[in-house]
């Protein structure tokens, strides 16, 4: 093994088709894109270099300020309820529930298997307030309050969104940070009930430090998507009312692909990576530090 | 040893060139593109439109069957649908690729035609259609809407004609003692009385936001006549000027006061039309491709007998007048470049036959001549083709001469402005804004 692996050559033949696939379909269009961000136009026009016009652009346009806020408020909003909601259902699956949980865990699951779309027009459904009054507005109605327009103003279509996104997810972080629990050993939850730990107690000092790493896994994994949100936000609000719940994600599309400004699409996209990469960073700087040593 | 180490060698080099080869094929068939280019003739009558609009695709479907079945025989109608929403996505990355349809829907504002025009991949439609003998087949006034909509060219075909006006409901009307408004505080005046008696006075979609937003043209054109968004254009006034957003206060304060219903923004364009033709609303400003819906019977609850036609009424002390009608040719349609005889023999069939298919079975008024005469279906088809007949001067819409992006925010900004969550003034520097960004 030792010899093939010494090869360089052998290396180059076991590495190289993956290399090449890799590069060819992440790597190729990744700097292609970069390459647009130097450029205006688009396919119908052709394209023209127009230098750092494109970066002087984005420092300066509005719409991005306000695309990067709400990314972020949703970002921060959806990992937070996602990741929480997940590990309280973990706990909920392994210390209550324990062999009886099979049948929550698959119900909890579900809305993760359903297509996005399907989940953004039940929730359309749900909150709608005319032509026909949604099953929440009649419920307001009935206990004395008026229907609200829930996507016609930005603060309750936020909120209406991160609801179904947390509720469409949070099975999933469940399961996941499932797998994380029934790893901790049962001596170690045994010898620490028997010096005298229960309940918070257990959980603050034995089970979430040994959860840690999954805890931060799914925490990578969520923050990562949700900076990257599209179908959800397209299926349940298109970015309305006016483009107030419009992320990065849906303004770069917009700009490249309605608007025909390629270059100026590229650009966002940039930030948009930039962004990922530099939360992935902090998070992983944050998950090195070993909590039992505290 | 050294006879195993040189096969050895050979071997890898197989694999890596294998590799290669591979990966070559790969790039290639990622940057090849589909491989329908213009370049080669075409296979099908292909057509691309948007799910909204069923009246061409309807109109020619028949054809298919009666007038062009020869043609249909030689090159089989496709008809593609996508939704409205999606189209420019649609036809943006079609023409990257050159893989456009021998006939589409040319985008949602005329600067996207424009634009796939300049880039040569839109035929020069009088040009083609003089070389194929059947130019006259078009209504001249067609062709001047066509021109003033597109840069002076033809660009599209006119597979509708329509003029834009206020549908009412004659039957809530007269029980509400209600007489046909000739200006806008009567206008207003009728919508509160309805309101009070509890009728939806307006049904508009607020999910697509162009019918909001042909309320404030409407009142630009009434109040400073029929320049003012080209004025506009040329930089000698700006949505944010007062007497602009006059014209957004006064359609944002139909909103304020509940005129359109409870939860505009959600409504979409067949909720809108549902609303107006079961009765549940008085009155839905709309373009007269609605003659189609009001035709249906099956969509038409209240009867066609029921419905009536007015114009957008005038603002008292303005500068336009009422009989100048907001004018255009529907969805954009046109004819890519990739042409050839057989797609020449079905555009003059359209051309000869569109006319008097499109009237006799769906109402629709288009801007091909009628073959044959045509009995009108209701009476509100016989007054709106004689509005268009008597009709002096056409205007344009809100976003007419908009670029594709201000278009967007002002369709996407048109809810938050009637349901309050956006000031008039917001609205329209909103709208500035993108109008002068890039």
């Amino acid at each position: 093994m030792h010899r093939v692996l010494g090869d360089r050559r052998a290396v180059l033949l076991l590495l190289g088709p993956a290399l090449l696939v890799y590069s060819l379909i992440m790597l190729v269009p990744t700097l292609w894109s970069l390459g647009y961000s130097f450029t205006s136009g688009n396919t119908i026009d052709g394209f023209t270099g127009n230098g750092l016009d494109n970066f002087h652009r984005l420092f300066t346009d509005p719409d991005v300020r306000h695309a990067l806020w709400f990314t972020a408020k949703y970002a921060v909003a959806v990992t937070v309820g996602q990741v929480v909601a997940g590990y309280l259902l973990a706990l909920l699956y392994v210390f209550f529930l324990k062999k009886a949980s099979a049948l929550i865990r698959t119900l909890v699951f579900f809305p993760v298997v359903l297509p996005t779309v399907a989940v953004g027009l039940l929730f359309k459904n749900l909150f709608q307030v005319g032509p026909q009054t949604g099953p929440v507005n009649s419920l307001l109605n009935a206990v004395g309050i008026e229907s609200i327009d829930f996507f016609g103003s930005s603060g309750h279509a936020f909120w209406v969104l991160i609801g179904m996104d947390i509720w469409r997810s949070m099975g999933f972080y469940a399961v996941l940070l499932f797998a994380g629990l029934v790893d901790i050993p049962d001596e170690v939850l045994e010898s620490a009930r028997l010096d005298g730990a229960a309940g918070l107690r257990l959980i603050r000092h034995i089970v979430l430090p040994m959860s840690f790493p999954v805890l931060m896994s799914s925490l990578i994994f969520s923050i990562n998507g949700t900076l990257k949100a599209f179908d959800s936000i397209i299926a349940l609000t298109n970015g309305g009312p006016g483009n107030s719940t419009s992320p990065l994600t849906l303004y770069m599309f917009q700009t490249s692909f309605t608007y025909g400004d390629y270059g100026y699409g590229s650009t966002i996209a940039l930030l948009l990576t930039i962004v990922c990469l530099l939360v992935t960073l902090v998070v992983f700087r944050v998950s090195r530090r070993d909590l039992t040593k505290d | 040893m050294n006879t195993d180490s040189s096969a050895a060698r050979k071997k890898g080099r197989l694999a890596a060139l294998t590799a290669s080869t591979a990966a070559l094929a790969l790039f290639t068939a990622a940057c090849g593109g589909t491989g329908g280019g213009s370049a080669s003739a075409p296979k099908n009558f292909s057509y691309l439109t948007v799910n909204e609009n069923s009246t061409v695709k309807t109109a020619l479907g028949t054809l298919s069957k009666g007038r062009c079945a020869d043609e249909h025989k030689a090159l089989p109608l496709k008809v593609e649908s996508v939704p409205q929403s999606g189209l420019d996505q649609k036809l943006q990355l079609l023409a990257g690729q050159d893989a456009l349809p021998v006939q589409f829907a040319a985008g949602n504002a005329p600067a996207l035609t424009e634009q796939l025009y300049k880039s040569g991949k839109i035929a020069d439609l009088e040009k083609e259609l003089d070389k194929l003998g059947v130019l006259d087949r078009v209504e001249p006034a067609a062709i001047s809407t066509i021109k003033a909509l597109y840069g002076g060219k033809m660009q599209v075909l006119p597979y509708e004609y329509n003029i834009e006006g206020i549908f009412y409901n004659k039957k809530i009307f007269a029980e509400n003692g209600i007489e046909v408004p000739g200006t806008w505080s009567e206008l207003t005046a009728a919508a509160a009385r309805l309101e009070a008696k509890g009728t939806q006075p307006f049904s508009a979609s607020g999910q697509l936001g162009w019918p909001l937003t042909r309320l404030i043209s409407g009142y630009l054109y009434r109040s400073l006549g029929p320049d003012a968004l080209q004025d506009v254009k040329d930089g000698k006034a700006k949505l944010t000027d007062p007497a602009y957003v006059k014209a957004a206060r006064q359609v944002a304060d139909l909103g304020k006061k509940g005129y359109f219903g409870k939860g505009v923004g959600s409504i979409d364009y067949d909720t809108s039309f549902n609303q107006f033709l079961t009765g549940k609303a008085a009155m839905l400003y709309m373009g007269s491709w609605a003659l189609t819906n009001i035709a249906d019977p099956k969509q038409n609850t209240v009867g066609a007998d029921n419905i009536g036609f007015m114009p957008f009424p005038a603002v008292t002390g303005g500068k336009g007048s009422v009989d100048q009608y907001p004018s255009n040719v529907g969805l954009g349609i046109t004819l890519g470049k990739n042409t050839d005889a057989k797609t020449g023999d079905w555009v003059t069939c359209i051309a000869e036959n569109y006319g008097s298919t499109a009237l006799k079975d769906q109402g629709s008024i288009s801007g091909f001549k009628t073959s044959t005469d045509v009995k009108d279906a209701n009476e509100v088809t016989g007054q709106v083709r004689k509005t268009i007949s008597d009709s002096k001067q056409n205007v344009l819409w809100f976003e007419a001469l908009f670029s594709t992006k201000a278009t967007t925010v002002s369709q996407t900004n048109a809810a938050g402005l009637v349901s309050g969550s956006m000031s008039p003034k917001q609205f329209m520097q909103t709208v500035q804004d993108a109008l002068s960004s890039k």
